[in-house]
């Protein structure tokens, strides 16, 4: 019954959805209101009904119906009900469900938000919305359908995937990259709309896409943050980032993005990289699609098994379709891409950017190329490779120092032009921070050239961020006699758009550093122990109590009892553990960390005599760790302030109106009006 | 729009997607196994379900590998939870049945499951032609490198591997894979050079029992 409802849900769905497609062109064409307005309600109904099948398939999760194929995989009687409800997400079907239902929404939202605009552009992006949706529908009623009929139903499941019951991390990563990725569709379709419409010298599209693209890559940065979380926390190596295919897929997304993010600022602002940014989005999303391809199709060793079935077929001709479509739109439409102005300077703020779209894009090249290069190996030489970390850490440190450098410079200068005098005035304090920053890191025993360099551009990239605030602060001070943190709250409020990125650049100085920090200062200790025996470790001294065992209905758990002490005196201790699941063939280890703002005490069970008699230990002691997700925290901060839309600036700069909203955290009350004045107030943060 | 510019920048989209359709055709799980061509880890299991006909043992026998020696030898990892698992079960039951008479002996390996289970689903299934033991602690699928369920191992007559099958097998697979070994000769023995389907270790005539099978559940 459940079964039925679901799969008939998505089938109903995937016609509406194929209507909604035919329509909206026709409509446009032959300028039929009605037309366009039912691909609109086409939208919605999509949405409900996509809708139904996710709750349908939550619903036979939650009530163990094994004869639905997707419960059968992933479901289990012993498995606690959260990791049961998350198991949504848990394998591929059910993935792809989850994607078509977010992708779903966000196709709702921008009809919602937008039904009212005149024009070509919204039908042409309703349209591209909904043959993304068409494409993961399809894949829904056929290769990867999560209804499909067990018979005879078996009485019980495998039970989810062991790595995501292990940790809480596993649960809340999956949805927020899908969140991101699919994020990501939104600003794509409506400069496929903008395209299609023919309405592409205008910049309607990239300030309609703003926000969005703000609110994707604040997922997919969140998203990232948290699978390095997870493998720290789990995978019991100590390391946050490996340059696997899988992390690779979710990064040149990211960096893409990021660029598109400043480069927007630059067409806004001065007309210009018109073309580039229709590239840069639909770059985006064909990495999206790429990632979920190189991730899901085997192409690509990953952790997932078999049964993947010939979805991979399916994504190789969505990628085709999506190339071969904006690659002709975007040269079909580049006569109208012309430039407005120029560069004046090579001093200014847009030269700064170009140079940091350069170094992003290079990057994206750097990460796909290695990557991909397993595949083009075999083509070309028939042999078998692998492409290691050494390659992408030779390739991306100078790529990070660069960015983190730029990250500086570009705050300080001014648009258009900046005179000698500027220049030199705005950039000698950000570089006596440099210099200091070198040295002290040098003393401190920081040897690599990159390390160093690092350390130095992240505190010239902290200068010159920070000073932004502080002339600011300084300004409306003196000017309106505010008191400090008043003056702190209005000059962010007022120019949401700007400060924000500020604090966004923040996070990443947060990130930088306690990434170089770590991989630089780390220190690893391996013992094995007898009860009582204690080892040294960076200044600690660890103590084996015990090793325990314990039965839990879903998987049993070993584990040792450790305590830390310093200078004799105890001042905490951990249980790192290994948990065996019925269904894997390895125990996922489970190592404790001890977390303080200036580092990590990171200790793994490495292996234990069966009577427990003695444990092997690693202990791993990693300064700063803690600030790369602080700071990942930072920039997610940052995107949510530069969302929010601003006042009008007059009446903030005036101080007619008091702005008690400060921060910003969340939207004023002022963006509780109707969509149209959100929209209508995205215009009037042009000049930030 | 520029028809033609269009269609020409669509053209750079074909190098890549050639490539990623290149790489489709490539197995990148197919990892080159050290096992084929080494000798087949040996192992000593307790039989749980029993098989019919020629390729039956009672539940409790102990089996060695080395009992097989001279003969090919199929062994198939799987487990009651293991839904690929199904739709290789009846592949395996049909051609083992057919090649039992030529000298090949097949076996169910239970990886991380309890015997239970794998009564409970043999039986769903409609039965299953050969025998299928027990792995305690998963050492034997260890042994054999496995990656996950359903990997399908073929021992040579020289006992060594020479096949490893990722994922779930077909007949026609099997079929192919199996009469490529039986056309090769044995290294020390003669092809046939003990009565087929004889059991070592248990009296002469014991086969007979064999009628008795429980093909069970319906």
């Amino acid at each position: 019954m459940t079964r039925l409802i679901g799969l008939n849900a998505l089938m109903v769905a995937l016609a509406v959805a194929a209507f909604g497609v035919v329509m909206a062109p026709i409509g446009v064409r032959r300028a039929r209101a009605d037309l366009v307005r039912a691909t609109y309600s086409a939208t919605y109904a999509m949405f409900a009904l996509v809708t139904i099948a996710t709750f349908a398939m939550i619903f036979a999760l939650v009530t163990h119906d094994f004869s639905v194929g997707y419960v059968a995989q992933v479901g289990s009687r012993a498995t606690p009900l959260f990791y049961t409800i998350i198991s949504l997400w848990g394998a591929l079907e059910g993935s792809i469900l989850f994607w078509a239902w977010v992708l779903s929404l966000l196709s709702a939202l921008v009809v919602f938000w937008n039904r009212d605009r005149e024009g070509a552009l919204i039908p042409y992006t309703t349209m591209t919305m909904l043959a993304v949706s068409v494409f993961f529908l399809i894949l829904l009623v056929g290769p990867a359908n999560p209804f499909t009929l067990i018979a005879p139903t078996p009485l019980d499941g495998p039970g989810p995937n062991p790595l995501l019951q292990n940790h809480i991390l596993m649960g809340v990563h999956p949805p927020l990259l899908y969140l991101g990725y699919v994020g990501m569709t939104v600003p794509f379709a409506f400069a496929v709309g903008a395209m299609a419409a023919g309405e592409v010298g205008e910049d309607t599209w990239i300030k309609l896409s703003r926000r969005w693209t703000l609110g994707a890559w604040a997922f997919l940065t969140a998203a990232i943050i948290a699978g390095m979380w997870w493998s720290y926390e789990v995978l019991g190596w100590g390391g946050y980032w490996a340059w696997d295919p899988v992390e690779n897929a979710s990064f040149m997304p990211w960096l893409t993005s990021t660029a598109f993010l400043h480069s927007m600022m630059v067409q806004e602002r001065r007309g210009m990289l018109k073309l580039w940014n229709l590239n840069l989005i639909v770059a985006t999303f064909a990495l999206t699609i790429l990632g979920t391809f190189l991730t899901r199709s085997g192409v690509l060793s990953s952790v997932h098994a078999f049964g993947e079935g010939p979805i991979g077929m399916y994504f190789l001709v969505a990628i085709a379709v999506t190339l071969v479509a904006s690659f002709a739109l975007v040269a079909g439409n580049s006569e109208q891409l012309s430039s407005e102005g120029r560069l004046d300077s090579v001093a200014s703020r847009e030269t700064v950017i170009l140079l940091n779209n350069l170094m992003l894009t290079a990057f994206t090249f750097t990460v796909l190329v290695g990557t991909l290069f397993p595949i083009i190996a075999e083509a070309a030489r028939g042999v078998k490779v692998s492409v290691g970390e050494p390659f992408f850490n030779k390739m991306s440190l100078p790529l990070i120092a660069s960015l983190l450098f730029l990250m500086g410079v570009g705050p300080a200068l001014p648009w258009r032009r900046a005179s000698k005098e500027v220049v030199r005035r705005q950039l000698l304090p950000p570089l006596i921070g440099a210099v200091i920053a070198a040295v002290a890191a040098i003393a401190v025993g920081a040897h690599q050239v990159y390390a160093v360099l690092t350390f130095a551009f992240a505190a010239f990239a902290l200068v010159a961020n920070v000073r932004e605030y502080v002339t600011g602060v300084k300004a409306r001070m003196t000017l309106r006699n505010e008191s400090a943190v008043t003056a702190l709250g209005r000059l962010v409020g007022a120019n949401r758009r700007r400060y924000g990125g500020y604090i966004a650049h923040l996070g990443i100085i947060a990130m930088g550093v306690a990434i170089a920090a770590s991989s630089t200062f780390r220190r690893e200790y391996e013992a094995t122990l007898r009860k009582g025996e204690s080892m040294a470790a960076g200044g600690y001294s660890v103590k084996l109590l015990e090793v325990y065992g314990r039965e839990e209905p879903q998987r049993s758990r070993i584990a040792a009892s450790v305590a830390i002490l310093k200078d004799g005196a105890e001042i905490g201790r951990l249980d790192p553990a290994m948990n065996f699941y019925p269904t894997s063939q390895q125990p996922i280890p489970t190592p404790a960390v001890r977390s303080r703002a200036w580092g990590d005490i990171y200790i793994n069970l490495m292996a234990f005599q069966q009577d427990g008699s003695n444990a092997t230990l690693k202990v791993i002691v990693e300064p700063l760790v803690p600030w790369i997700w602080f700071g990942g925290g930072i920039i997610c901060l940052g995107a949510i302030v530069s969302m929010f839309p601003t006042r009008r600036r007059s009446a903030a700069w005036m101080g007619a109106r008091v702005a008690p909203d400060g921060r910003g955290a969340r939207p004023s009350p002022g963006a509780a009006t109707p969509a149209g004045g959100m929209l209508a107030s995205n215009t009037l943060e042009g000049a930030d | 729009m520029n028809w033609k510019r269009a269609a020409s920048a669509s053209i750079v989209a074909v190098p890549i997607i050639l490539l990623l359709g290149y790489g489709m055709t490539r197995d990148p799980k197919e990892i080159p196994s050290p096992l084929p061509g080494r000798e087949a880890p040996a192992f000593s299991l307790a039989v749980f379900a029993e098989g019919v006909g020629a390729q039956r043992r009672a539940v409790g026998d102990t089996v060695r590998l080395a009992e097989h020696a001279g003969e090919v030898v199929v062994l198939n990892f799987w487990a009651s939870w293991c839904l690929a698992c199904r739709d290789e079960h009846s592949a395996l039951s049909a051609v083992s049945e057919a090649y039992a008479p030529k000298g090949v002996q097949f076996y169910g390996m239970l990886y991380n499951d309890v015997p239970a289970n794998g009564t409970r689903w043999i039986s769903q299934m409609g039965g299953q032609s050969y025998p299928s033991l027990e792995d305690p602690r998963t050492r034997t699928a260890i042994d054999y490198g496995l990656y996950g369920v359903p990997e399908t191992f073929f021992v040579g007559r020289d006992g060594r591997v020479a096949y490893k099958h990722v994922g779930p097998i077909s007949a026609v697979v099997l079929a192919r894979k199996l009469d490529s070994l039986l056309a090769l000769p044995g290294p020390s023995r003669p092809s046939g050079g003990r009565p087929v389907g004889e059991p070592v270790g248990e009296p002469v005539g014991e086969p007979a029992r064999s009628v008795a099978v429980p093909r069970a559940g319906r």
